[in-house]
């Protein structure tokens, strides 16, 4: 496993679909990222791993173009994202598919209204292929039973399962994954699991899987980032990964509670505050 | 000196948020054209906006005509003149009450709801999913609601003065004795179709532009929390209240004022 990032990271730079290259980015005066680099194979599942609020989330917000970078470049299909007109941006966004982690499904919409949404909107086909379409790509995620329910009447994993069947209906090259596993029972997640790799080898697609589910992420990915502190602490394949040296890595892989990221937030010393508190 | 500060910087903030809010009604505006072929999405916000306000609009329009020829008989008929118990109260009505209540009322329904569904919609990721399927919020969303709220708006006040003008009927003519052939007639002679009925058109419209493109903006621009979507929706009715109220009084000097 390689300890730090490179601008050559990754599995492969010269078949990269996605490639991060020195980002930087700040909110509310926090550095999220500082100097990241990522490369994301194609026809790879690839994790981005990492602790609640590393800016895992804001990864992909970055690489679909929803917010800019404040050093560095995305670039998604040889384009740089945050360079691109509005117009250009989203003719490339209709090569991505994002599962948000709310599913983020429109409530007043059924099921197959929802599937057929981006369908409706981009393309002029007749009802009978529409239908057919959307049928078909329920099918893949096993829910062509529920096309006629109201998202309201769905569980989480259901749907998250829609969500993913609208994802992929206009065939994209990659589908990027907002935390799949976060929420879910046992086995929505295997199916979710089940689901997010299949549909990445049969379809053809390049996936990136946000997560900090380890053990489903990793029995998955091809190839794993691991992110904390602002930087790429570690990548590599999930073995690597899982033997991993890095005392940082390791205690996030076995979710150890006192490491390197400690238990206590920082604070001063706790006899001072009992002692003085009341001065303060 | 620290309250100059903070007064300059509310100042401030509000004249941020007003340039803000003029640059997102431009974005819409442009989003309109497209429209053009899909006024369906246009039709269902009318229904979503207009229809599920008709109630409290029919009620409140005979009730607030009733109450105008209530009050109007008492007062004219000192005179000897309650003959023109009508023109009191369609005049009263097309001119001010008609548009001014209507939007208020329409600013409490509508306005409120179109907030509370677009602050929603971001709070659970849906217009961020929608511009991650390259589809934009502004025009596929918004758009069509403003426009709806636009066009819904003229057609409630309208609606709002007619009833009203009826319950003042009523009133006027069924419970207190006025005599009908009078109250229609004097209608029919001071009622001007440019100068009243256009100008009540005219001053519904534009609080219809105001009362929904507050509320689109404020859904628009929440805090993504339910806390967030809660200010919002109460800043919509307040702020649009106020502004139907200062627009009514500049749209009345300007069209009425000689």
């Amino acid at each position: 496993m390689s300890p730090d990032s490179g601008v050559n990271a990754g599995s492969g730079a010269g078949d990269s679909l996605v490639s991060i290259r020195d980002l930087h980015f700040s909110r509310a005066g926090r550095n999220i990222f500082d100097g990241v680099d990522i490369e994301i194979t194609r026809g790879k599942v690839t994790a981005i791993m990492g602790p609640s609020g590393t800016g895992k989330t804001t990864l992909l917000r970055l690489i679909g173009g929803q917010i800019r970078p404040d050093q560095g470049a995305v670039e998604v299909d040889g384009e740089v994202v945050h360079s691109l007109s509005r117009e250009k941006l989203f003719q490339l966004r209709k090569r991505m598919g994002m599962l948000f982690q709310s599913g983020a499904l429109l409530t007043d919409l059924t099921v197959f209204e929802n599937v057929a949404f981006p369908l409706r909107e981009h393309t002029d086909l007749p009802e009978s292929v529409l239908r057919n379409l959307v049928l078909m790509k329920l099918e893949a995620v096993g829910l062509r039973g529920a096309h006629g329910l109201l998202p309201r009447e769905l569980s989480g994993g259901m749907a998250r399962r829609v969500a993913l069947a609208r994802a992929i209906v206009l065939d994209p090259k990659m589908v990027m994954y907002d935390e799949p596993f976060t929420g879910q029972d046992p086995i929505s997640m295997g199916v979710l699991v089940k689901l997010i790799r299949e549909l990445n080898d049969a379809l053809g697609l390049s996936s990136i899987v946000v997560s900090h589910d380890v053990r489903e992420t990793l029995a998955i990915a091809d190839y794993v980032y691991v992110i904390g502190h602002g930087k790429v602490v570690g990548h590599g394949t999930p073995e690597e990964i899982s033997g991993t040296d890095s005392p940082w890595v390791e205690q996030f892989v076995q979710g150890l509670p006192d490491g390197p990221v400690s238990f206590d937030y920082p604070a001063p010393k706790f006899i001072d505050e009992l002692m003085h508190g009341a001065e303060r | 000196m620290d309250l100059l500060q903070q007064l300059g910087q509310v100042g401030l903030q509000a004249f941020q948020r007003l340039g803000r809010g003029s640059l997102f009604f431009f974005q819409v505006l442009l989003g309109f054209p497209e429209l053009i072929r899909r006024f369906h999405l246009v039709v269902v916000q009318m229904w979503s906006v207009g229809v599920r306000s008709l109630l409290l609009i029919v009620v409140a329009g005979t009730f607030v005509g009733m109450v105008l020829s209530l009050q109007g008989y008492n007062t004219l008929v000192d005179f000897g003149a309650e003959e023109s118990l009508g023109v009191l109260v369609a005049l009263s009505l097309v001119r001010e009450l008609g548009p001014v209540v209507s939007a208020l009322l329409f600013a409490g329904r509508a306005g409120s709801a179109l907030t509370a569904e677009i602050g929603l919609m971001k709070a659970t990721e849906q217009l961020a999913g929608m511009e991650m399927m390259a589809v934009d919020p502004l025009r596929r969303i918004v758009a069509p609601r403003l426009l709806g709220g636009i066009l819904a708006m003229p057609l409630l006040a309208a609606l709002f003065s007619a009833l009203g003008v009826i319950g003042g009927f009523f009133v006027g003519v069924g419970l207190l004795g006025v005599d009908d052939g009078a109250f229609w007639s004097q209608m029919q002679t001071k009622v001007d179709l440019s100068d009243d009925i256009l100008n009540g058109v005219i001053k519904s419209v534009v609080f219809g532009v105001a009362v929904t493109w507050i509320a689109v903006f404020e859904g628009y621009d929440t805090v993504p929390t339910s806390e967030g979507v809660s200010r919002a929706t109460t800043r919509t009715v307040v702020h649009s209240s106020l502004a139907v109220l200062g627009l009514d009084f500049v749209l009345t000097a300007l069209m009425f004022n000689g």
